[in-house]
């Protein structure tokens, strides 16, 4: 069992034995869903299903449905792939980074930080898709020998990385999740009454035992994935603003991009973590397991990948006016006092100030401004996209090209539908998997549970 | 010819690893371990090996990093010299850098799937295998120490006056052909 220091705060809170772990987490699955369930889950599959139609709509009748341009060819679609891809990275950050840091914190938030993750990455990679036009020869983006004679995919192009890149975090995420959900189904499928529920979660736990030999290649598993999976988070997003970085567009072709991108990837998904667990952790009364210390840890997260971002912001002013370059320096003038200043200035009030605010204890403990700085950070990650994907190509190099970008419907509603979708996807979720890594969490009980801690025993052996 | 297995039952992790110890310090061979999460430090009493699959993860992501470079270099060197810019690719030497991005994400892709395979076969834990645990209680906040009776140089009454007291909360003996 391992000690920590008694000044630390508990991670458990109250009386918690085993048992009531598991009570706690297998409760609200083997309860009826409540009537709030029920209601999210319709306004969600609604706003899903619109989003759907106006999928089917678009390959029914081509991209020309979006807002796009002669001038601004990349804009709403590329602006939510790199949102949800961003917040995609938490849930690998917390289970595979703070893993190799032995966070114990880690424990009460990974599950639906990992499902958030996958589901994020599920949205991110329909913009791709139906950006093709042609979803039905999506596959050709995978090297595969083909009828037009010996010609290949490019590997030589960030859009090609980026295919590998996506596909092997979004597997890899799923492998990773699914081993460390195989146990947490054994509890639940041991717990059945139901027929049908028992055979399901049978089926889904692949037969889990608990021998220690398995646990032991359980722990080791867990070690290694978390340990290729941390170069992955980087290297997913550095690709990303590949995309971007290697092109010649001004305020694209910049070197300080894939740290950026990373820092503001890692940021905008704590926020949906923090978006999502509050709420649930009050719908599932696990108030006692995701409490004020996790909260507090994760808005420290934000306000140190808040910083980089605004620190990576300004150096970029900085950049363009000392490089001498004037289309580079018009670039971002432009962004600031363009047409477009005022995504500009949300992005920076929504990224670069609010995050600071962090820095006072008060505000960092309380739910109620964290809730509210999430939404914040949410909304302000998806204009920092839209702010460096429109604004940069939106002024061509021969004036009589530049344009503006108007959204058409179905670009709003395929993005509001993807939104929808991502929600279907979490409540499902919620109401049939374990949202708790709850063997995990057992393993801390001891050494950070509230009733341990207090003991007078714990301090003899330390 | 018939034996038994004694099934002992524990109500907190601590517990068991101190009977562990003080059983296998009397000879006595524990055959398994069943718990709701990883024991620490049960290992090297009962006699489980550390696993190798790390071993396996690294040959795996060999794999796949060589199966990536055999790829790219087929597909962009000698099968068809992509001509970016009038400048093919002669040598895969030269475009190195643009091949590193898609042989990392390769060989990790190889590395995460071909252990996790490798981990679900060896554990024997499939989509529709039944559950081996002898009680349910085991996935939630019971400790079970199973014991073979051939496998031991004691008698059954010496096993049964060395777990006396030992803490645990049930006990079961079952007979098998």
């Amino acid at each position: 069992m391992q000690k920590e220091a008694a000044i630390r705060e508990p991670l458990i809170l109250g009386h918690k034995t085993y048992h009531d772990v598991t009570e706690d987490v297998c409760k609200p699955i083997e309860d009826k869903a409540p009537r709030m369930w029920y209601i999210l889950f319709t306004i969600a599959l609604i706003i899903g299903l619109y989003g759907v139609g106006s999928i089917c709509y678009l390959l029914g009748t081509g991209i020309g449905v979006w807002g796009l341009n002669k001038t601004i060819g990349w804009a709403w679609d590329i602006t939510n792939f790199v949102w949800w891809v961003g917040i995609g990275h938490a849930g690998t950050l917390i289970s595979a980074v703070l893993l190799l840091f032995r966070q114990k914190w880690r424990m009460a938030i990974n599950r639906s930080a990992e499902a958030m993750t996958i589901f994020a990455v599920f949205m991110a990679g329909t913009f791709p898709l139906i950006h093709m036009g042609r979803l039905w020869v999506g596959y050709w983006v995978l090297p595969l020998p083909n009828h037009f004679g010996s010609l290949w995919v490019n590997f030589n192009s960030p859009l090609l990385w980026d295919v590998f890149a996506i596909s092997t975090y979004l597997s890899v995420s799923l492998v990773f999740w699914y081993i460390g959900l195989i146990p947490d189904f054994a509890t639940i499928r041991d717990r059945a009454k139901k027929p049908v529920a028992k055979r399901m979660y049978s089926i889904l736990s692949f037969g889990w035992s608990g021998r220690a030999k398995h646990w032991n290649r359980f722990e080791l598993v867990s070690l290694v994935l978390a340990g290729l999976a941390t170069p992955l988070v980087f290297s997913v997003h550095s690709i990303v603003s590949f995309d971007f970085a290697t092109s010649v567009i001004p305020g694209w072709h910049t070197t300080i991009f894939p740290p950026y991108f990373v820092a503001g990837a890692v940021f905008s998904g704590f926020a949906m973590v923090q978006t999502l667990l509050l709420v649930m952790r009050k719908a599932m009364k696990l108030e006692a397991y995701i409490h004020t210390k996790h909260v507090e840890y994760m808005n420290v997260v934000i306000m140190v990948t808040g910083s980089i971002v605004g620190t990576a912001y300004i150096t970029e002013l900085f950049i363009s006016w000392y490089s001498g370059v004037e289309y580079e320096a018009y670039a971002f003038l432009n962004r600031a006092t363009g047409p477009y200043w005022w995504a500009y200035w949300s992005m920076m009030t929504c990224n670069v100030i609010s995050p600071q605010l962090m820095w006072f204890r008060k505000l960092r403990r309380s739910l109620l401004f964290t809730f509210f700085i999430s939404i914040i950070v949410n909304i302000g990650m998806w204009f920092e996209r839209y702010v460096i994907i429109v604004t940069s190509i939106h002024r061509d190099y021969i004036p009589a090209a530049w344009s503006m970008h108007y959204p058409s419907h179905i670009d709003i509603a395929v993005y509001i539908g993807t939104i929808g979708l991502f929600f279907v996807f979490f409540l499902l979720f919620a109401r049939y998997f374990p949202v708790l890594a709850l063997n995990e969490v057992k393993t801390i009980l001891k050494g950070s549970g509230q009733s341990y801690k207090e003991s007078p025993d714990y301090h003899k052996h330390h | 010819m018939a034996d038994k297995l004694i099934y002992v039952m524990y109500g907190d992790d601590e517990v068991l690893k101190n009977s562990a110890k003080k059983l296998v310090s009397n000879g006595v061979k524990i055959a398994e371990v069943y718990s709701p999460f990883p024991i620490h430090g049960i290992d090297p009493i009962i006699g489980v090996k550390g696993t190798r699959l790390g071993i396996m993860a690294f040959l795996y992501g060999l794999t796949g990093l060589t199966l990536a470079t055999i790829g790219m270099h087929y597909f962009m060197v000698r099968e068809w010299k992509m001509n970016v810019g009038g400048k093919p690719n002669f040598t895969y030497a030269e475009n190195m850098l643009a091949f590193i991005p898609v042989s990392f994400e390769f060989t990790v892709l190889c590395a995460a799937h071909g252990m996790a395979i490798t981990y679900l076969l060896l554990n024997r834990t499939l989509p529709g295998m039944p559950a081996q645990n002898p009680d349910p209680r085991t996935t939630d906040d019971k400790f079970v120490m199973e014991i073979r009776l051939q496998d031991q140089s004691i008698s059954e009454s010496e096993l049964d006056e060395l777990l006396k007291n030992t803490g645990f909360e049930e006990l079961e003996k079952k007979v098998i052909k």
